[in-house]
């Protein structure tokens, strides 16, 4: 691809670099641009909010920052490999190693208790069965799910259900935890309670990255970038 | 080993998922269960009856000749030997077997008649079959002894008035005693039971004394009773003038019974007029029975093959309905970071743990339906293990084939779509 500007490899403290990205995706014989040239750099250890009304392209930005997607054009920088180049197999191996996914419905499975719904990416990542079920009750225990093992989802409040899912998320020690509207489902009060434990993730150290439109939940981040339209619209905060 | 342990919890997924749906997987493994349990118990029967067919076939002997008297047809018979005496005059000749004996190959000739004659034992009198022959007839022929001996040649050489019964004959002329040493009217003369010996037990295809009730030597038969054995009738008598009734020749060979065969077909051709006469060759039913065999095996597994793919259609179509239904679930483990090809193992897991399973549970039908088939029958019938094993690997088989389609369309799910399915 002609448009494709090859750029700078990312510093070491960059866990996250986007280069000029563009999505672009074809409606019929229009051409939409969901991003159009974002570019911005996250380093390891920061806590983020990416923000916008709908339609600015910030679910295309969660796709690509998660690897579902490729952008059309320009460079993602994951963990210093350059996400654009990839075939399916190695995104997905990417995910499997990089990223630890939060979503707004939580997304377990429904037919796995607690457990195993936290065993899921250690599967995926061959770790033997003593291993899994000692850390799974590990991360379980950091998100205060520990007594609750043995349910089902289908079992539990919404509440606990995002702390299985952030049990989840970690499972793989990602480089990257992503939260998708992670509190779109839960009463203000249980939000609270999520919003601290991502402070306390952060506080560990990890990278967080929450996509939202809810102001609330971005006041939480540190630092914060507005989409419209496919484009930056402003950033705040300051780098930590 | 370790990816044993790594397949485990997908085994495990799988053995749940068709659990969760226990009625529905019931009913998709239904089609798998009686494919496999109709190759086995249809395998089974089969086996059974060609067994059968080939045991007795085998008795027979494969290095024999069988040479019979037939009594020509109708119009064959109407211009030659009928006449006015009504004494029909057909079949094979003293003279037949020593030529048969100078045929290149032959080993053994063992002549034989089967004529009805009238027994009396006791108060009991009957029409009794009796069987006039040489002793060499009971090597060619196997007929286990119960009592006493068979025939010898001294027995042929005096002329004995001795006699060898069936169990068939014994039952026949309801002695329920022991019956060595004692006494038996046959036609004119007085015979001494000598010894008694086993029938021939079922089959398809029997020995030509496999109905007889009693033996005697062949020169005292021939000496008391002559060749000619008339019988009265409706119209006054009616007879027939048969020297031999049955020659079995052994060849030294296997390897020469069709040239002997050949050989004897081309001889008597010369010197019968008619044909009053049948060769049978057991080699040559033996090979028609495994021909008939063959053919049998192919029609069994065309229907086998029809019912397991039906089976397999049923799975296909279930294990699609469940991709659509875990759409999300193959989204969730998709952003998790599985590959296309854990998403596609998982799923062939799911439809082998339901064909395997139709497997297993046709397996033991398959192996109850013929035990059921022989005891309410009485049909002998033979499970074989690589029926088995067939059957089982054709689940297995069924499983992966008809999995894989299902597997590859889940696996080839937009995660970013499935995510959002609902």
């Amino acid at each position: 691809m002609s448009g494709t500007r090859q750029s700078g490899h990312p510093q070491a403290n960059e866990v996250v670099r986007l280069d000029n990205v563009k999505r672009h995706y074809l409606v019929g014989d229009e051409i939409v641009r969901a991003l159009d040239g974002v570019s911005f750099s996250i380093r390891r250890g920061s806590y983020w909010a990416i923000m916008g009304p709908s339609g600015s392209g910030k679910s295309t930005m969660l796709n690509i920052l998660g690897c579902l997607d490729r952008p059309s054009e320009g460079a993602y920088w994951l963990n210093g490999v350059n996400v654009a180049e990839m075939e399916d197999n190695q995104l997905s191996d990417h995910r499997l190693r990089n990223l630890g996914f939060i979503f707004q419905s939580f997304h377990l499975i429904p037919e796995l208790t607690v457990r195993e719904n936290i065993e899921v990416p250690m599967l995926y990542l061959g770790m033997p069965h003593s291993e899994r079920t000692r850390k799974a009750k590990e991360l379980a225990d950091r998100v205060g799910m520990s007594h609750r093992l043995r349910h089902l989802p289908s079992e539990l409040s919404g509440g606990q259900r995002q702390r299985v899912a952030v049990a989840r998320a970690l499972a793989n020690d990602p480089a990257v935890l992503l939260a998708d509207e992670p509190t779109g489902n839960l009463d203000s009060a249980t939000s609270v309670q999520i919003m601290a434990l991502f402070q306390e993730l952060y506080e560990q150290g990890k990278t967080v990255i929450v996509v939202t439109h809810e102001h609330d939940i971005a006041q939480y981040a540190k630092r914060s970038i507005i989409l419209r339209d496919g484009c930056i619209a402003s950033m705040h905060g300051e780098d930590t | 080993m370790t990816n044993i342990l790594i397949m485990w919890p997908f085994v495990r997924l799988g053995l749940t998922d068709v659990w969760r749906h226990k009625t529905r997987s019931l009913l998709t493994m239904l089609g798998v269960v009686f494919g496999v349990a109709s190759v086995i118990a249809m395998l089974a029967v089969g086996e059974g009856a060609s067994q059968q067919a080939l045991d007795s076939i085998k008795r027979l002997g494969s290095q024999n000749i069988m040479v019979t008297s037939e009594k020509p047809t109708a119009e064959e018979g109407g211009n030659v030997n009928a006449v006015q005496s009504k004494l029909a005059i057909y079949g094979l000749l003293y003279d037949d077997e020593a030529r048969i004996r100078d045929i290149p190959g032959v080993e053994l000739t063992v002549p034989a008649r089967m004529v009805r004659r009238n027994t009396r034992f006791g108060e009991r009198q009957l029409e009794l079959r009796v069987v006039e022959t040489i002793p060499a007839w009971f090597d060619v022929v196997q007929r286990p002894v119960l009592r006493g001996r068979v025939l010898t040649q001294n027995d042929l050489d005096m002329h004995a008035n001795v006699c060898v019964l069936t169990e068939n004959g014994v039952r026949r002329l309801l002695a329920a005693e022991e019956m060595n040493d004692q006494r038996i009217r046959i036609g004119a003369g007085m015979f001494e039971v000598i010894g008694v010996v086993k029938n021939e037990d079922g089959g398809s295809i029997r020995a030509p004394d496999s109905e007889a009730d009693v033996y005697i030597p062949m020169t005292t038969g021939k000496k008391l009773f002559g060749d000619a054995n008339m019988r009265p009738t409706a119209s006054g008598m009616e007879g027939e003038r048969v020297e031999l009734g049955q020659i079995i020749v052994r060849m030294n060979s296997v390897e020469v019974v069709e040239k002997g065969s050949k050989a004897i077909e081309f001889m008597l051709a010369r010197f019968h007029k008619k044909k009053d006469y049948r060769i049978d060759v057991p080699l040559t039913l033996l090979r028609e029975a495994e021909r008939t065999k063959r053919t049998f095996n192919i029609v069994l597994g065309a229907i086998a093959g029809i019912s397991l793919l039906v089976g397999g259609i049923g799975i296909m179509n279930i294990m699609l309905a469940s991709v659509t239904e875990r759409t999300k679930e193959i989204g969730i483990r998709r952003a998790i970071g599985a590959r296309r090809s854990r998403i596609v193992i998982q799923f062939l897991i799911n439809t082998c743990v339901l064909s395997l399973g139709g497997g297993l549970v046709g397996l033991l039908l398959g192996m109850a339906i013929p035990f059921i088939i022989t005891w309410s029958t009485g049909m002998v019938t033979v499970v074989q293990s690589y029926s088995l094993a067939l059957a089982f690997g054709i689940s297995a088989a069924v499983g992966i084939v008809f999995g894989l389609y299902p597997a590859m369309r889940a696996a080839s799910l937009d995660p970013i779509e499935a995510l959002r399915h609902e």
